[in-house]
């Protein structure tokens, strides 16, 4: 993060899943424009390459941020970059949540509900919130996956806020 | 998704006792099903009014018997009977494998 005159807080190391790893499999609600239901990470990565995308709670600007900024680059639509791939986010909100933000923003793009956190804790990105206490949430994250469920590129936030370099993920996706 | 898709899909809402009705109705004939939650309000139940014409919950889609049904007494009812023990068309069915 730049442009500010004070060092920003730093979230230390994550002892995250790395490139090259198996990730595990998680069975969470995915929610859609229109309903919920329970699906697999591994039923999404039978289909296609998956870039799963860990952010803030709905409603934070880490989060509208990141997907306003995915939705306009077009990550996953047609011509867009991965094109071939299934884009879909991951945050603590529940399900209604998530169909607020997904009308809100405008977004083709589906969200995991885990009020647990339990995704991020397997993924080695949980991150307790300071001032929220008992609420712990992803650190901003992430993972492209292949068909064998492999990371093949991962962006993990390490600082408080912090953001993807989208064209260095892009050119990353491109040789999924 | 691929393959394992139980044969019944489920549109329900949380807490929603006529759509527990239903619930409880499949667990007792141990049917796989699969669950889809809508929200509360009615213009958010678009994808209910596409399958079943009606934006109510419960409503069901049977893959195996391509019947889609809405109101739970109605869908309990039918449960029984294509599914049920003593029903006419389990004993066909087990009469014909």
């Amino acid at each position: 993060m730049s442009g500010v005159d004070f060092d920003v807080v730093e979230l230390g190391d994550a002892d995250s899943v790395d490139v090259g790893e198996e990730v595990p499999d998680f069975t969470r609600p995915l929610v859609n424009s229109e309903y919920w239901e329970d699906v697999s990470l591994s039923e999404l990565t039978a289909e296609n390459p998956v870039i799963l995308v860990f952010t803030t709670m709905d409603g934070a600007f880490p989060a509208t941020y990141m997907w306003n900024t995915i939705r306009d680059r077009g990550w996953g639509a047609d011509n867009g970059p991965a094109a071939d791939a299934t884009v879909v986010g991951l945050s603590i909100s529940t399900p209604y949540e998530h169909e607020t933000l997904i009308e809100e923003r405008g977004m083709d793009y589906d969200l995991f509900s885990d009020p647990g956190n339990g995704v991020a804790e397997a993924f080695g990105i949980a991150n307790d919130l300071d001032g929220m206490e008992g609420v712990s949430e992803p650190r901003p994250a992430i993972f492209a996956i292949d068909g064998d469920q492999v990371v093949q590129y991962a962006w993990i936030a390490s600082e408080w806020p912090d953001f993807p370099d989208y064209e260095e993920a892009e050119a990353a996706l491109a040789d999924l | 998704m691929a393959g394992t898709d139980p044969s019944i899909t489920l549109y329900r809402l949380q807490a929603c006792p006529f759509c527990e009705r239903v619930v409880r109705r499949l667990d007792e004939l141990d049917i796989e099903y699969r669950s889809r939650f809508v929200e509360p309000e009615h213009s958010k139940r678009n994808v209910v009014k596409r399958i079943s014409g009606k934006r109510t919950v419960p409503a069901i889609v049977d893959h195996e018997t391509g019947v889609t049904m809405s109101e739970s007494a109605n869908i309990v009812e039918y449960l029984q009977g294509t599914y049920g023990q003593e029903s006419p068309d389990t004993q066909a069915r087990a009469e014909a494998q």
